[in-house]
């Protein structure tokens, strides 16, 4: 039986090669180091589990009810030699892997900046981050580069081997900012902001799309990442510029009503504070940013009073957001203007560029070049100063 | 009539409610409705109905309380089949422009019912089932401590099942996931009924739930026979007690974490929402409390069936008991220090994240050890592949599939590119399904001739099997591939044709798991009808090592005549071993709990006001939920709560299996 089940596995291995493992075959450094943590972690679990699988079927046919000649051992229920084997062999392996595991996080933790373009190519100081804001809206994605005053829906755009920097958020409910040839995924969500970094290393056109279901049109929220050369890239830019679409305030509060299959849209400028309102939820006209609001909280709020600084909620993208026992829906009046809104502080996590500080001071420098190497843990820093 | 006056009465409940336009629905209610009609007059033809309510509805014998557990599990699961293969068939065609068969609307609502009920109404009531029935059993007590409680358990949970299958009826249910992340579910995203069918679904049967976490606890704790210390519990007995402590911790979260989302939904609080200070990360962590010990919580009583059914059917005793037993405790102690695992994709930082990748890494230790044990016990052993163990091979393979890639997930930066994907999906089903599952059919077929006095059917046992374990790997092994892809999850329409033949191979899957199904069902019919072909007049027809082998099957109201005496882990075992001979004479009177009709009642009330609130029929509401405290505290009145078996009964009944034994033994 079981070999007919291994006879039937055969043509899904012919399968197995018409296929695209975008998770495994990567275009982009991030992805690509977190391949390698996929990999290593099952090569790591496999010396285990396959002597379990092959022990179990072993022992399940040896001491068989007819197989007489093999042992039987009725009362035999302890040994410890054994337990010690069989407590401290996965015992082994995960430490090996936690350790992998601290050190990947780490070194892969999507807020932090960049430590290397690739494998081989250590991070320059004129490899300046591309800024790209990243907007989830009910189901399509806008994505703006403040650095170009243009912005996209639905297609997005990168030179190979610039660092990209993205700042994510979205409008309505949870959403995951997902370009599985690029790098991991991160949740974008409503009045916050998440942080990818990342890097295309290889020109091409590659899928992105929500992995976080949020409603009726999650199926359609997908769309193009083009990794481009730099002169492609400008030339997507002039594009962008030439086309007659304008982002404004007012032009965004109708693109976030909700809609499905949203074609490709490009837009020659963008509103300065578009993306900071969106983040603090105040793109509405007259309403408090979230920003604001936790400034004043922060000061002790506006006591009593403060209740009374709402205004009737008017427009809402669903049926009603009112509760059926609660008062009428409101929304908080906002009382400074855009320009005097600050950002707030966000963590930001730098990847170091002087090796000194992990090496220790006074220390002689190990023996490894760790520019050069491939390896996971030791690739992602740059070559220092010698 | 006055418009005001009709929303009064009915809320917003109005004939648009009836989904008359969905033929898929329309098909579906003219199924249920005609094989519950058939029921009815069956029941009704063969006037059934005083019996049903006077020995089963109403009683308090742990073991009917079991079995009801386990029809409704079983119910459910073709419920929520249902629904998983309407999923795979939209899947499959939904290709090269075609939009399949179901709108997003209908779809939507079928993901999030198919988690949600094979959780709470196939996983949760089949392992509570177990549990009732066995753990008194095996630590040779009467019944339960609370017999009414349980009673009252048993129809919560249904009350929350009856919801929940309602919402395909009379309007709709949620659109969200089955955990409902807000602000996809809070009202100005979700405004209709479908998120508060869920929340008070939930919470109806979470009451039952957790009541019948804390009578288990009790029973295990004080109701253990003499000799029967801690370290000499049965492990299915220990695994119980673990899971039931994870219920009482763990299952108040989930009440209060919607608790909370109604507020939001129901009087305009901001909890989780965008606005006003709510924050809809706090419900995912809320969630996820009690999400993750809730996956421990199904699959340690199936740890437990595995350990039981490997001993018996090795012929010898389990390896390593004191390891086993700490294992659990381990599992169920750390199994609340992994919650974040579910959302590394949140933006915690690197050191919280890795902190609670390495914690869930920390529990495949002793998990492995428990394997190893397993393994250890079939070590030297006379295995007998009999259903029991077949399933149990099975699931030894299968888990270390599932728990491998589960590792694998625990990696932050390997989930970030796998987290959500199908290749999770694979994982999850890989352990409820090859662990939970497996283990409770494990179960069933090992104690199905302790609770009707026959066995099942080993040809369309073993059918079933083959059928499901082979449906298995090709409905799953696809999900993997495709998550290696980067396909996500929940997703209705695909633009990759080259994607579709992976859904078509995991769509064959589900059809082989849909004949394993039907074969289960046949193979309880055929059992049936061949009962006396399949009898087992000895009680113990495996030759098994606990106690509940030491009575006959079905065992007797009062499960033993006299309250045994323990000396050993492997208590029928040892006393098979020294020669155990049953008493025939000295019986006594035996005190008993009486049946009530308080415990239906009371589910009943609960699920009127579920369903007032949920249709915002506030006067229904209201109503049932004063009726609801009325009968509780009239129930404190009823002062016929006990009586006694007289000794002569038990005399006949004792005799009677005297007979059956001396008959059974000379041939």
């Amino acid at each position: 039986m079981r070999a007919l089940k291994l006879l039937a596995l055969l043509p899904f291995a012919a399968l197995l090669g018409g296929c695209d493992f975008v998770v495994l075959a990567p275009a982009g450094d991030v992805a690509v180091q977190q391949r390698d943590l996929v990999v290593i972690s099952t090569i790591l679990m496999l010396i285990i589990v396959l002597p379990v699988m092959a022990l179990t079927v072993f022992f399940a046919w040896r001491y068989r009810q007819s197989n007489t000649a093999a042992a039987y051992e009725p009362e035999w229920d302890h040994s410890t030699q054994l337990e010690l084997v069989i407590w401290s062999a996965p015992l082994l392996i995960i430490i090996c892997l936690g350790a992998l595991t601290w050190m990947g996080t780490h070194l892969l933790d999507p807020y932090r900046s960049l430590g290397r373009i690739a494998a081989d190519k250590p991070i320059e100081s004129k490899d300046a981050p591309l800024n790209v804001e990243v907007v989830a809206l009910d189901w399509k994605w806008l994505f703006i580069y403040p650095d170009y005053g243009v912005a996209a829906v639905n297609e997005l755009a990168a030179p190979v081997d610039r660092p990209i920097r993205f700042r994510i958020t979205a409008s309505s409910v949870m959403n995951s900012f997902y370009i599985p040839a690029l790098a991991g995924q991160i949740y974008a969500m409503p009045g916050m902001e998440t942080k990818l970094h990342a890097v295309s290393n290889k020109e091409g056109a590659y899928r992105g799309f929500s992995a976080n279901y949020s409603g009726a049109g999650f199926s359609g929220m997908h769309f193009e990442f083009k990794s481009l050369s730099n002169a492609d890239f400008d030339k997507w830019i002039g594009t962008a510029k030439a086309s007659g679409n304008m982002l404004g305030r007012t032009d965004y509060l109708q693109l976030e009503r909700p809609s499905q299959n949203d074609p490709v849209r490009l837009y020659r400028s963008v509103d300065r504070d578009l993306y900071k309102a969106i983040l603090n939820m105040c793109v509405e006209p007259g309403k408090m940013c979230m920003s604001e609001m936790m400034a004043i909280d922060a000061k002790g709020g506006l006591g009593r009073e403060g209740l009374n600084n709402t205004l009737p909620l008017t427009y809402d993208k669903y049926a009603r957001r009112g509760a059926p026992l609660g008062t009428e829906p409101t929304f908080v009046a906002g009382i400074c203007s855009m320009d005097e809104i600050k950002d707030a502080p966000s963590r930001e996590v730098t990847a170091p560029l002087d090796l000194t500080p992990l090496r220790g001071f006074g220390l002689k420098r190990p023996p490894f070049s760790p520019a050069s190497s491939t390896s996971l843990l030791l690739g992602q820093r740059p070559k220092s100063e010698s | 009539m006055n418009p005001d006056l009709v929303k009064m009465i009915f809320g917003r409940l109005n004939l648009e409610a009836l989904p008359l336009h969905e033929p898929i629905l329309v098909g579906t209610f003219a199924v249920v409705a005609t094989g519950g009609l058939a029921l009815f007059a069956i029941v009704t033809y063969f006037r059934l109905w005083t019996h049903l309510w006077r020995e089963w509805f109403t009683t308090v014998d742990h073991k009917r309380i079991g079995i009801m557990y386990m029809i409704l599990g079983i119910v459910m699961l073709l419920r929520g089949f249902a629904d998983a293969l309407m999923m795979r068939l939209q899947q499959a065609i939904a290709f090269n422009g075609s939009d399949g068969y179901l709108p997003a609307h209908h779809y939507d609502q079928i993901f999030t019912a198919h988690g949600v009920i094979m959780i709470f109404f196939v996983a949760m009531p089949l392992v509570t089932g177990l549990m009732n029935y066995v753990v008194p059993l095996q630590i040779g007590a009467r019944d339960v401590s609370f017999p009414f409680l349980n009673n009252f358990s048993f129809w919560m949970t249904v009350g929350g099942a009856v919801l929940v299958m309602m919402s395909l009826f009379v309007g709709e249910f949620a659109r969200t996931g089955w955990l409902a992340y807000p602000p996809l579910s809070n009202i100005g995203y979700s405004p209709d009924v479908g998120v508060d069918y869920y929340i008070w679904g939930l919470q109806v049967a979470g009451v039952g739930t957790t009541l019948s976490g804390i009578n288990l606890i009790c029973t295990i704790v004080k109701l253990r026979a003499p000799g029967m210390t801690m370290m000499k519990m049965p492990v299915f007995t220990w695994t119980s007690l673990c899971t039931n402590v994870l219920i009482v911790a763990s299952f108040p979260v989930l009440t209060a974490v919607l608790a909370l989302l109604s507020l939001d939904r129901y009087v305009g609080t901001n909890f989780f929402t965008n606005d006003f200070g709510g924050n809809p990360m706090m419900y995912v962590n809320l969630i996820w409390i009690w999400g993750h010990p809730e996956v421990y919580i199904l699959v340690l009583p199936a740890f437990g069936i595995f350990s039981e059914v490997t001993a018996t059917f090795s012929g010898k005793r389990l390896f390593g008991y004191t390891s086993m037993v700490y294992a659990t405790v381990v599992i169920t102690i750390l199994s609340y220090l992994v919650w974040l695992h579910h959302f590394f994709t949140m933006g915690s930082g690197a050191s919280v994240n890795s902190f609670f990748g390495i914690t869930t890494m920390i529990i495949s230790i002793p998990t492995g050890a428990k394997m190893f044990n397993w393994l250890f016990t079939m070590y030297r052993g006379r295995i007998r592949f009999e259903l029991p163990m077949m399933w149990t091979v099975a699931f030894m393979l299968t888990f270390v599939i599932g728990g491998m890639t589960g590792v694998l997930l625990a990696v932050p930066p390997a989930d970030f590119v796998l987290h959500n994907s199908l290749f999770l999906i694979a994982h999850f089903h890989n352990v409820i399904i090859g662990g939970v599952l497996f283990g409770l059919f494990a179960g069933i077929n090992y104690w199905f001739p302790k609770a009707f006095g026959f066995r099942l059917d080993p040809f369309w046992g073993k059918l079933s099997f083959w059928f499901w374990v082979v449906g298995f790997y090709f409905a799953f092994m696809p999900l993997y591939v495709l998550g290696l892809m980067g396909v996500t999850r929940r997703l209705r329409v695909f633009d990759d044709p080259s994607l579709q033949i992976w859904f078509i191979i995991a769509g064959f899957g589900a059809f082989l798991i849909l004949l394993g199904i039907g074969a289960m069902l046949v193979q309880f019919a055929v059992s049936i009808l061949r009962r006396e072909q399949l009898k087992d007049t000895t009680g113990d027809p495996w030759n098994a090592r606990t106690l509940e082998w030491a009575t006959s099957s079905p065992p007797p109201d009062y499960n033993f005549a006299f309250t045994p005496v323990v000396y050993d882990n492997d208590a029928w075992w040892d006393m098979k071993r020294r020669g155990y001979r049953r008493p025939l004479t000295g019986f006594k009177p035996i005190h008993m709990p009486s049946n009530t009709g308080t415990g239906i009642i009371l589910a009943g009330l609960a699920t009127a006001m579920g369903f007032g609130l949920i249709w915002y029929i506030w006067w229904l509401a209201a109503v049932s939920f004063v009726a609801l405290l009325a009968v509780a505290i009239g129930h404190t009145f009823n002062y016929h709560r006990d009586f006694h078996i007289p000794a002569d009964e038990v005399v006949r009944t004792e005799d009677a299996r005297t007979r059956v034994l001396a008959a059974g033994a000379q041939t």
